[in-house]
């Protein structure tokens, strides 16, 4: 007999699950019962499509950690035996390359969805920082594991951003050591790099991505109208009149978005998994040699923006300080976003024209990012430096400033 | 508007040509890959066998996954491919020893992966770039690709030698205003093969390195296939799925 009769009535095996646990609530307050707009447009598929590559990563890594030896002696050994011997091993380890650079493409349309429709404003300030957090963390996590194949691109990659804290006045030197676990990238910064990429990280990850929902699930998700679906409620069952069910309704969409991105990446997984050289680099081909720094050392291509930015600051320190200023000031952005409309199909053309700009900014300086340094690449990424926080440090003005069109009651299709 | 948009695209279009011009190691000579012509992989194999696993090796390849993969029994591979390495299954080594870096300056590098570090059309160009130059003591040759490499033309019995031919002042300018032509190589000792059976030749071999590089290479392309052809079914199914439920919202 139960104690305590559960309030969803349920009975048999679920019934016993429910007096003792929330199944079927969270079931219902997560998927049958959170009600979302009904107007989500292409746009809206690629926070589920992250949480896919999500469990692919960590899928395709539980594999490629059962034959990977975190050994600067053995591990690109490792990673040609997972090539060539482990049975599907090219496949699982092209199925994580492919991943951590779809993560990202992934990840940054959804950072510029938020961007479009102001889905990170009151009241969803938490969810856009806990999403800040989680692209941090994937920085984190694609620089630890892009360092494990231990190619040389892999080691002369490590030795430049690790040397970056040695930017640090005082004790960057001593950090760079503690860091690394020695005087150069060796053994021991193999090792706690794998560390850190298989259990830290991902650990945080996917706690960070707990709370994302957590907190998308307590407000509701914003729409491409940048309105409020609660505000519309039927005045008998309390639900949104411009709300449906997540599930079926964006369980059998997302299905559709899932697969069409599967079509594509897989594509990419069987048919060029280098990328043309951008996912996989060619470098990387050759193991790590302390000995021998390559001509031209670049990072991968979703660090490129960063790096450019890195690189248009004459000074070190103040390089790292602009690159770290560039993350930073994401978490601001709810606050800095002062028009009276969330979305941009609301907001004036200067908003418009900007946003774009700043679209097309980020895609230059991720390209120059990746170029051997040249006097016009420097002026260009010191030009796209300026524009990157000027559109964050001005957008309080203009976006206050800005007229804007009436934003509608309910919904548009 | 228009204007910043044509000077961003003057100056991105500008910096799109320094860079091609910077970049070093661009091959010389123009190559088309066929990795999956298996007649050219497999006289590839015979050829780096016979020519260079002497001094290189491939030290992710076993003979045996070869054979299987380029459809030779191990039989043959035994008696007429493996002259280094004692059993079918271990992976092909050089006999070069130690030493060997102060005969050639440096250790003949390991070959397993070099079309994926370098590209095709780069170890065809080396292949390919091999010309007499006497400021070379040591070897006496020079490489287009590779300017001073310590590697001699092993296969000089095949190629013959080959010296540069001075261009003429026109189109040396030419060539440095960025107009890509294959540098003018003219034969001065003759070689057991025509200049074009050669090219077949290193083209057989840049083919086998490739495979080399990747043997699992086929086997992800044609399982690709059936993938794809799968994924195009879920797509249309997932469609079809969506539209029903939604057939109430809209």
């Amino acid at each position: 007999m139960a104690i305590v009769p559960n309030p969803h009535k349920t009975t048999g095996f679920l019934g016993w699950i429910d007096d003792r646990f929330p199944l079927t609530k969270m079931w219902k307050d997560h998927v049958a019962e959170y009600y979302a707009p009904k107007n989500f447009n292409l746009w809206y598929y690629f926070g589920s499509l992250a949480m896919l590559v999500l469990v692919n990563q960590l899928l395709t890594g539980i594999f490629l950690v059962m034959h990977y030896k975190p050994s600067a002696a053995e591990a690109f050994d490792s990673v040609e035996y997972i090539m060539r011997d482990v049975p599907w091993g090219n496949i699982i380890r092209y199925l994580h390359s492919t991943g951590a650079s779809a993560f990202f493409i992934v990840v940054y349309l959804h950072m510029f969805r938020a961007l479009m429709y102001g889905s990170h404003r009151k009241p969803r300030e938490l969810i856009w920082i806990f999403g800040c957090l989680i692209y941090v963390c994937l920085m984190a996590e694609a620089f630890c594991g892009y360092v494990l194949p231990w190619g040389q691109m892999s080691y002369w990659g490590a030795q430049v951003i690790i040397s970056l804290f040695g930017a640090i006045p005082g004790i960057g030197p001593d950090l760079v050591v503690w860091i690394q676990g020695d005087y150069i990238p060796s053994d021991a910064t193999l090792n706690r790099l794998f560390s850190l990429h298989v259990i830290a990280i991902p650990f945080v990850l996917v706690g960070l991505v707990v709370a994302h929902l957590m907190a998308l699930h307590e407000v509701g998700s914003n729409n491409p109208d940048g309105i409020e679906i609660k505000k519309h409620k039927d005045p008998e069952t309390g639900i949104p009149l411009d709300g449906i069910p997540f599930h079926p309704y964006y369980t059998v969409k997302d299905m559709f978005g899932a697969a069409v991105f599967l079509l594509i990446f897989l594509a990419v997984v069987f048919f060029a998994p280098d990328g043309g050289g951008w996912f996989l680099e060619k470098p990387n081909f050759e193991e790590a040699n302390a000995l021998s720094t390559p001509e031209h050392i670049t990072p991968v291509w979703y660090f490129g923006p960063f790096y450019a930015m890195l690189r248009a600051v004459p000074d070190k320190l103040l390089g790292v300080a602009t690159m770290g200023a560039a993350v930073l000031i994401l978490f601001f952005l709810p606050w800095l976003d002062r028009s009276p409309a969330k979305s941009i199909r609301y907001k004036g053309p200067i908003f418009k024209v900007l946003a774009m700009i700043f679209a097309v900014v980020f895609c230059v300086l991720g390209y120059l990012g990746l170029q051997p340094p040249s006097p016009t690449g420097t002026l260009i990424s010191r030009l796209g430096t300026v524009y990157y926080f000027l559109f964050f440090l001005l957008m309080p003005i203009y976006t206050k400033l800005e007229k804007v069109k009436p934003v509608p009651e309910r919904v548009t299709e | 508007m228009k204007r910043l948009i044509l000077l961003s695209s003057l100056l991105f279009g500008g910096l799109l040509s320094t860079h091609a011009n910077a970049a070093g190691g661009e091959p010389v000579f123009a190559f088309t890959p066929h990795p999956d012509n298996i007649a050219s992989v497999q006289r590839g194999a015979r050829d780096f066998m016979n020519y260079c696993s002497g001094c290189h090796s491939l030290k992710y390849l076993r003979y045996s996954r070869a054979a299987a993969d380029l459809g030779l029994p191990e039989e043959l591979v035994e008696k007429s491919l493996m002259f280094t390495t004692e059993k079918v299954q271990q992976p092909i080594v050089s006999a070069m020893p130690a030493q060997a870096e102060s005969w050639f300056g440096r250790q003949p590098p390991d070959l397993s992966l070099v079309s994926r570090k370098r590209g095709p059309a780069w170890v065809y160009s080396f292949l390919n770039g091999f010309y007499v130059d006497p400021s070379k003591a040591a070897t006496g040759v020079n490489n287009l690709q590779l300017p001073g490499a310590s590697m001699p033309h092993v296969l000089w019995e095949q190629q013959g030698f080959r010296a540069q031919v001075e261009a003429p002042e026109g189109e040396h300018a030419e060539a440095e205003h960025g107009g890509h032509h294959a540098p003018e190589l003219e034969t001065v000792m003759e070689g057991k093969l025509t200049q074009d059976e050669y090219e077949e030749m290193i083209a057989d071999l840049t083919n086998f390195l490739i495979y080399a590089a990747e043997p699992g290479r086929a086997d992800r392309i044609s399982l690709g296939m059936k993938v794809l052809f799968y994924m195009l079914l879920l797509v249309g199914l997932t469609y079809m799925l969506k539209r029903e439920f939604w057939r109430d919202v809209h």
